[in-house]
């Protein structure tokens, strides 16, 4: 059956002359609780397939429901994380918060909204920084507030749209475990869109290969039977994670019409030997003419 | 990973102190400093002086019907005239109302049960009088434009049918000079104006209007700009949030206009104050264009003299207001590089 479902989805943008068919027949079931790992190439169509999901923009065919009921406009019971945050810059942390928070639960206090807000503040370790403006926090930080601020809707489900992908790798590796933290204590329904695929296994339950565009398709699905908590150093020495990964990139490469790069020329290098640095400089007068480019021969590569 | 990144912070704990070097000032960096004040304070001092021996010569040199043209010096009188006539005219005021009242116990005292008729004082008013009135009228004017600019402004932006439908008459309207709105306006105002216990003078309201006509134009063009320019991120939150119109719009989309609509605001009073001289004039609003007009029509060099301390007020007004609108845009804008 499947909580969120995507039936036959197809979207293309552009006139009927010069049209592109971006997402063709895109099938998908998520679990109530499931976390599945969307991965593809950049420009594959992941972020129109997140719109899609969030109501932002309708199929041209196909259907898309969560909890039986037809997604036909964005709404608060799927929080989205946008890619590039989508802070409102002029609101603190916490208006910015409060601002979700208000529009879904309308009728509650004021100081029962203000709990609710901190919570999810503490929720992302910003406590600190909970009346500063977007602009004075870091990227990691900023993506954590547009996290609190999915999560503080308590949304039926989660999309992350490539949430960690514009972060340095040391913010990435913290915020990917907070990102396992919070779906452990919550156990929200997560789809994350996303362009690494270590980072798809690190974290799903289920990671799924999005074809390369156009006429982009979702590939088969891999279980990801890896035990939680997940130890980000032992992972890359479990065989399971060795195997996927591997299954997952020759699958994504092969979709691209490119098979693993493999080498048909073979350059003759040129013979010289590197200047040795450790020869007080006088002596270098005498050294004969470097070998140039041009004189490299190339030869065929006996296949 | 935790824990290269311990041994990262371990090394840089290792790492020795370099010994901290008292600065010492190279003479080029005392160069550079000397340079720099000179350029700041240095340069403007020095072509403000020239300015000055440039007008004091051509004025020495160029003859008029009733003189000379005044210089800097005669100016500076005229400033101190004005200033002294202004107290003189408040001292006069005090003491008409100290007289007022004193026959006003007088009469009362006589005649008791009786009521003693409220006189005002009829003085004419002071060259800073004047320029209050110029105040009052310009912001009158620009509240006036703003009032009509930022809505229309904000449904140009939200709705490219609508901002179609208006265009043109921005673009014809917009270059329109303030003299050509203010007699249509005078008779507008003439003919429809007309209560028993008038607020607002007539001069006062038709400067007022030909103003916000004038200056309303910016303030539009920008409110429109900075509505149609919002990142269309803010409105998928908006549509993710399910905000409603009214909430969309206070909550996103005017804070996220808020730099352009104050923009716009700076160069609507400013076109609005540069307006209001020539509305004055023409329509003998007690203001400084009327001060202006009043020196000229009595031509002597003293008045010319009166008119160039004029145009200095005005420069240093225009300039107050100026910096005034920009300590505001600074104020309410998140965006902290507006210049």
């Amino acid at each position: 059956m499947g909580f969120l479902r995507l039936q036959n989805v197809s979207k293309g943008y552009g006139a009927s002359g010069s049209r592109t068919e971006v997402l063709r027949d895109i099938n998908l079931a998520v679990e109530k609780g499931e976390f599945v790992a969307i991965v593809g190439f950049s420009g594959a169509g992941k972020t129109t397939l997140i719109s899609l999901i969030a109501g932002l923009i309708k199929p041209d065919s196909g259907m898309l429901t969560l909890n039986d009921l037809e997604i036909t406009e964005p709404g608060p019971d799927r929080g989205i994380v946008f890619q590039n945050y989508s802070l409102l810059p002029w609101l603190s942390v916490f208006e910015n918060i409060l601002l979700a928070v208000e529009s879904v639960n309308p009728n509650w206090s004021a100081e029962k909204k203000k709990q609710h807000v901190e919570k999810y503040i503490a929720m992302v370790n910003l406590t600190a920084a909970r009346d500063k403006k977007p602009r004075e926090l870091s990227g990691g930080m900023r993506q954590r507030v547009s996290v609190a601020r999915a999560l503080a809707m308590d949304p039926q489900i989660l999309l992350l749209d490539e949430p960690l992908s514009a972060l340095d790798a040391l913010t990435r590796a913290t915020l990917q475990d907070e990102i396992s933290r919070i779906w452990l204590e919550d156990k929200k329904t997560i789809v994350m869109i996303t362009n690494d695929p270590d980072e798809g296994i690190y974290l799903a339950d289920r990671i799924i290969p999005l074809t390369a565009g156009p006429n982009a398709t979702l590939g088969p699905s891999f279980q990801i039977e890896i035990p939680r908590p997940r130890d980000r150093k032992g992972i890359n020495h479990d065989p399971h994670f060795k195997q996927l990964r591997r299954e997952i990139i020759e699958f994504l490469l092969n979709s691209k019409g490119q098979r693993q790069t493999a080498i048909t020329k073979k350059l003759i290098l040129p013979d010289i030997e590197p200047d040795d640095l450790a020869i007080p400089r006088a002596t270098f007068g005498d050294r004969t003419k470097p070998v140039r480019r041009r004189e490299i021969k190339r030869v065929e590569a006996d296949a | 990973m935790n824990e290269a990144v311990a041994n990262v912070e371990a090394v840089m704990e290792k790492a020795p102190t370099i010994p901290q070097k008292p600065p010492v000032r190279t003479n080029r960096e005392t160069d550079e400093r000397l340079r720099k004040i000179f350029s700041a304070i240095g340069a403007p001092l020095i072509s403000f002086a020239i300015f000055l021996f440039i007008w004091s010569q051509v004025a020495s040199h160029v003859k008029v019907n009733f003189g000379s043209i005044p210089g800097p010096m005669a100016v500076w009188k005229q400033a101190g005239v004005l200033w002294d006539a202004h107290w003189a005219e408040r001292q006069k005021e005090t003491e008409f109302y100290q007289e007022l009242a004193k026959r006003r116990a007088d009469f009362l005292a006589k005649n008791p049960g009786q009521t003693f008729p409220d006189i005002k004082y009829s003085g004419p008013p002071t060259y800073f009088d004047q320029i209050c009135t110029s105040l009052e009228t310009v912001f009158t004017g620009f509240l006036i434009g703003s009032l009509i600019a930022v809505p229309v402004g904000i449904i140009c932006g939200l709705s490219r049918p609508f901002f179609n439908a208006v265009n043109p008459f921005i673009q014809i309207f917009k270059p329109v000079s303030p003299l050509a709105w203010l007699p249509i306006v005078m008779i507008m105002v003439s003919a429809l104006y007309n209560p028993p216990h008038p607020w607002f003078e007539k001069a006062f309201l038709s400067s007022a209007i030909t103003v916000a006509m004038c200056s309303l134009w910016p303030t539009l063009i920008n409110t429109a700009l900075g509505v149609a320019s919002i990142d269309k991120d803010y409105l998928n939150v908006a549509r993710v949030l399910k905000l409603g119109w009214w909430k969309q719009i206070w909550k996103i989309i005017l804070p996220s206009a808020l730099p352009y609509i104050f923009t716009g605001l700076r160069l609507s009073l400013g076109v609005g104050w540069m307006v209001l001289i020539a509305a004055e004039m023409l329509a003998q609003n007690p203001g400084l264009g009327k001060f202006i007009w009043d020196m000229f029509q009595n031509g002597s060099s003293d008045t010319l003299a009166q008119i160039m301390v004029a145009v200095f007020t005005i420069g240093f007004i225009g300039f107050a207001l100026d910096r005034l609108m920009l300590l505001l845009q600074r104020l309410v804008s998140y965006d902290a590089k507006a210049i």
